[in-house]
């Protein structure tokens, strides 16, 4: 049989004449029917490039074909070379025949038009349909992706929608008109884990109903071993691998993908878990950082005279303690307060009420009075582009009112060499450096004031997978010397596993689970920690099936003076307990 | 709805303090109404006259107690009698706003409908030739002073055409719509050009900005043809910026364009408050002042107003 797509020696570049920079360089491959390609790589490898080039929506980017040749098979059997179509011809096939869901759901649909109107405008588009018509096709639509009362729905703005939701309104709208080809470009990437395991699941089941042939691009070659047929590793805008979904997971031919399947973290429930952990010597040391009964509510206020009318309930009751040397990883999904309880111990957002105590190490040279430091997610974002690198570290000496001297510059060059930077790096700016470097910097920073505990806040969440293992080395190489103290929030739990001693499961702004990393990711006690890691994509668990569930988490506002009952705890080993559901 | 409550909650307050400050300002400057008024013969008028003149005008007294007679006279909405014109001040600033209104609002309806269109069709053509003329085109536009525009506008129409615009008495639209909009034209375009050129550049970047936005790329997916891109998708997104720009201008020129008004004799809000501040005509000045305020408010209320219209991710109820 014919395939859907035929890329033969595809070349597209970017720029303008002198400055034009080919970014994939001769891809070539077929797409049977009702197949489905996934295509793994990191950022950069051409992997959205090579797939956007079958519809030429690159074309917008400022990519432009070079050479080569794509071919589509149309719905009525002829065949288009999509490299040499018309402008005509192109709107034609896009959404008809070949649909896409793009990586960011909260900004890929247009924030003034309500759901409904963008969904019928893919009928009226292709269909012809108006009014009325359009109108129930568009309800039929998101019935189809399962979204509860889409009536109303329809009327919806994207601002009044989860990520969750609005992925499948994306998805709604780019199946509306039944194409024959969907490519899915990391369309679980921004989302939840739990998120992630149902549009994955709800994608498995309209791939059954309908027999649409799919591109599938990831980062994640765990998350592609659910759903593909076949695999196509990218590197550099070359394909270095490609083939059958077990044979490339199970017999990788290339470097490349025998390190994507192994040096990068994956799931492994537990068994991956670290064993240098600080509880197992007794006597206990004494712990770097107590948190007690940590509260952090934002009052609500409405009416007319501003008076309060409730709480959100952002944290409520939490309690942890972390060891010197120790990882306390604080896992949960978006909402459920772990953010805010990091920004609580920083000391950036102030509690309601709760106790806090950090014990100094021995004082020694350097140390500060402010023993708690941070890295951030973004490392784009969190460091000041005007600043060069020496004035960077510099800043939290200058921050704590030290001078700047050679013992301070001393400290600045070993930090860099030791995080792993060029030794020149000082009088450099962010701008000229990758990501995976400017978290290193970052990490560098955190560390110029000899803290006793690093907040990490989803430090390796943006960074590519293979910079995300090298960095995490680094993290724990980093703790072995210097005895930090770790407090890692994150909902990754394949990067969890890598990193912590123990784990901390928080829901609707309260720990649910807590305990020995090994303990809590192997044989987890609570629904919901059980839930999570049922939902994390892993490559064993491939053949699983994941049920749809569109409940929603209950909402965290609560009444004037709402107090919730004292948690009861279960012991579940010598180190692991759960809370007890009333 | 709430929301505007609040907002209107806020305005007494506002105008307290304009009124406080234009009060004493207006009377920092050296001279008085009387010696303004009359010129050299004010040197004529016996101290007895002098002083009925002023008890009649209210600025024999102490300033706090002149301000508090001014304040309590606002809420019968006395504003006092204008010293030069011989009228109640309300009477002669509502007798001049019809004029400054429609020239506010025919200048923002000519600036809109060209500079939108030109800021889309520039952002279309990013960096090649025809978004370069417009960018320059614009630039001139907004460099080029507004008497310049005028004088040149009235050259061409005098020598181009043998016609000089009509002008002498003002003739409200009301009156005859035709002969008002040959009056009016001219200035709403020479005010227009410059605001325009402002358009241009802000719905330009504006556009840009919103073309590489994610939700752009995904009506490309879906087949929309470029039109509907632009201006179903990625127009309104664009706006808001726009709307900022237009309602200072818009503000702007509520309180008068006293060049293009004096370029062609109109009597517009502008040249009354340069004349009376010429008068030391006190009352009016403070009063066209604080009128000028309240219009600038309601036009901030209206901007806001129409954020939230344009987008609905900005609430305004509980904010």
């Amino acid at each position: 049989m014919k395939p859907i797509l035929s890329i033969r020696d595809l070349h597209v570049s970017f720029g303008q004449a002198a400055a034009e920079k080919e970014v994939v360089h001769g891809v070539s491959f077929d797409l049977g029917v009702g197949e489905v390609l996934a295509i793994v790589g990191e950022s950069g490898s051409g992997k959205s490039v090579t797939a956007l080039s079958s519809n030429r929506l690159i074309d917008y980017a400022g990519g432009r074909i070079t050479s080569g040749k794509i071919e589509l098979l149309r719905a009525d059997g002829s065949v288009l070379d999509v490299t040499s179509a018309g402008k005509q011809e192109l709107t034609g096939i896009r959404g008809a025949e070949i649909g896409v869901i793009f990586q960011e759901p909260m900004t890929s649909l247009n924030p003034v038009l309500t759901i409904g109107a963008q969904i019928e405008e893919s009928f009226r588009l292709h269909r012809g349909l108006t009014g009325k018509q359009a109108q129930a096709a568009a309800r039929d639509a998101l019935e189809r992706v399962r979204i509860p009362d889409a009536e109303r729905r329809l009327k919806a703005t994207p601002n009044q929608l989860s990520g969750g939701m609005l992925q499948r309104v994306m998805i709604a709208m780019a199946l509306a008109c039944n194409p024959r080809l969907l490519i899915a470009d990391e369309p679980t990437t921004a989302l939840d884990v739990t998120v992630q395991a149902q549009i994955m699941a709800l994608l498995a089941e309209l791939k059954r109903e309908t027999g649409m042939s799919m591109i599938f691009i990831s980062h994640d070659i765990g998350l592609v071993a659910g759903i593909a047929d076949r695999v196509m590793v990218m590197q550099d805008g070359r394909v270095v691998e490609q083939g059958e979904l077990s044979q490339i997971l199970d017999k990788p031919q290339h470097p490349y993908t025998q390190h994507l399947l192994h040096a990068v973290p994956h799931f492994s429930s537990g068994t991956a878990a670290r064993t240098d952990g600080a509880r197992t010597t007794a006597p206990l040391p004494k712990p770097t950082l107590e948190v007690d009964d940590l509260v952090v509510r934002y009052p609500l206020k409405g009416g007319w005279f501003s008076k309060p009318v409730g709480a959100v309930h952002a944290v409520d009751g939490v309690a942890f303690d972390l060891m010197p040397g120790e990882t306390l990883a604080i896992v949960g999904e978006s909402g459920s307060g772990k953010s805010t309880t990091a920004r609580a111990v920083l000391g950036l957002v102030s509690p309601t009420r709760g106790a806090f105590s950090v014990e100094a190490q021995a004082a020694r040279p350097g140390q500060s009075r402010l023993p708690v430091q941070m890295v951030f997610q973004n490392p784009y974002a969190s460091l000041n582009p005007r600043l060069n690198v020496e004035q960077l570290l510099a800043e939290p000496v200058i921050a704590t009112g030290q001078p700047i001297d050679a013992a301070v510059r001393a400290r600045m060059a070993a930090l860099l060499k030791r995080v792993g930077l060029p030794e020149d790096s000082l009088a450099r700016y962010p701008h000229q450096f990758s990501g995976g470097q400017r978290q290193r910097l970052c990490i560098a920073r955190a560390l110029m004031l000899n803290p006793s505990v690093v907040v990490l806040d989803e430090a390796v969440s943006a960074l590519d997978v293979s910079v995300q293992a090298r960095v995490l080395e680094l993290l724990v190489d980093l703790q072995h010397e210097y005895g930090l103290a770790y407090l890692f929030i994150s909902h990754d739990m394949a990067v969890v596993e890598r990193i912590a001693h123990r784990v901390a499961v928080m829901y609707a702004g309260q720990i649910v689970e807590i305990g020995d990393a090994k303990s809590v990711l192997s044989d987890p006690q609570h629904p919901y920690t059980r839930k999570l890691i049922a939902a994390v994509p892993t490559i064993d668990r491939r053949n699983q099936h994941f049920e749809l569930d569109t409940r929603q988490v209950p909402s965290l506002v609560r009444s004037v003076g709402f107090e919730p009952p004292a948690a009861k705890w279960l012991q579940h080993g010598a180190d692991h307990k759960v809370r007890a559901e009333a | 709805m709430n929301y505007v409550i609040r907002r209107l909650k806020a305005f007494p307050l506002v105008l307290i303090g304009v009124s406080v400050v234009v009060f004493v300002a207006i009377r920092l400057v050296p001279g008085d109404s009387i010696t303004a008024m009359l010129g050299t013969e004010a040197g004529l008028l016996t101290p007895q006259q002098r002083d009925s003149l002023a008890i009649y005008f209210g600025i024999d007294q102490p300033w706090p107690i002149q301000y508090w007679r001014w304040f309590t006279g606002l809420f019968s909405g006395d504003l006092g009698i204008s010293v030069t014109y011989g009228k109640p001040v309300l009477t002669v600033i509502l007798e001049r706003f019809p004029l400054t209104l429609e020239l506010a609002l025919l200048s923002m309806l000519i600036a809109l409908s060209i500079g939108v269109p030109a800021g889309v069709f520039a952002a279309t053509r990013n960096e090649r030739p025809a978004d370069l003329g417009v960018r320059i085109a614009a630039m001139i536009g907004q460099s080029t002073p507004s008497f310049v525009v005028g004088l040149i506008l009235i050259y061409i129409l005098s020598a181009g055409f043998g016609v000089l615009p009509t002008m002498g008495i003002f003739t409200p639209f009301w009156q005859d719509p035709l002969e008002n909009l040959s009056q009016m034209i001219l200035p709403a375009v020479t005010l227009g050009c410059a605001f325009a050129a402002s358009v241009t550049r802000v719905s330009r970047s504006a556009m840009l900005d919103v073309l590489s936005d994610d939700y752009v790329r995904t009506a490309r997916s879906k087949g929309a043809s470029e039109r509907s891109v632009i201006w179903r998708h990625a127009l309104p997104n664009a706006l808001v910026p726009v709307v900022t720009l237009s309602g200072i201008e818009f503000g702007y020129l509520l309180g008068g364009a006293v060049i293009v008004e004096q370029i062609y004799a109109l009597p517009g809000l502008g040249r009354m408050v340069l004349e009376a501040i010429l008068q030391r005509d006190y009352a009016l000045v403070q009063g066209a002042v604080l009128f000028i305020a309240l219009n600038f408010m309601i036009v901030n209320l209206l901007v806001d107003l129409a954020y939230a219209a344009l987008d609905p991710r900005i609430r305004l109820e509980g904010r």
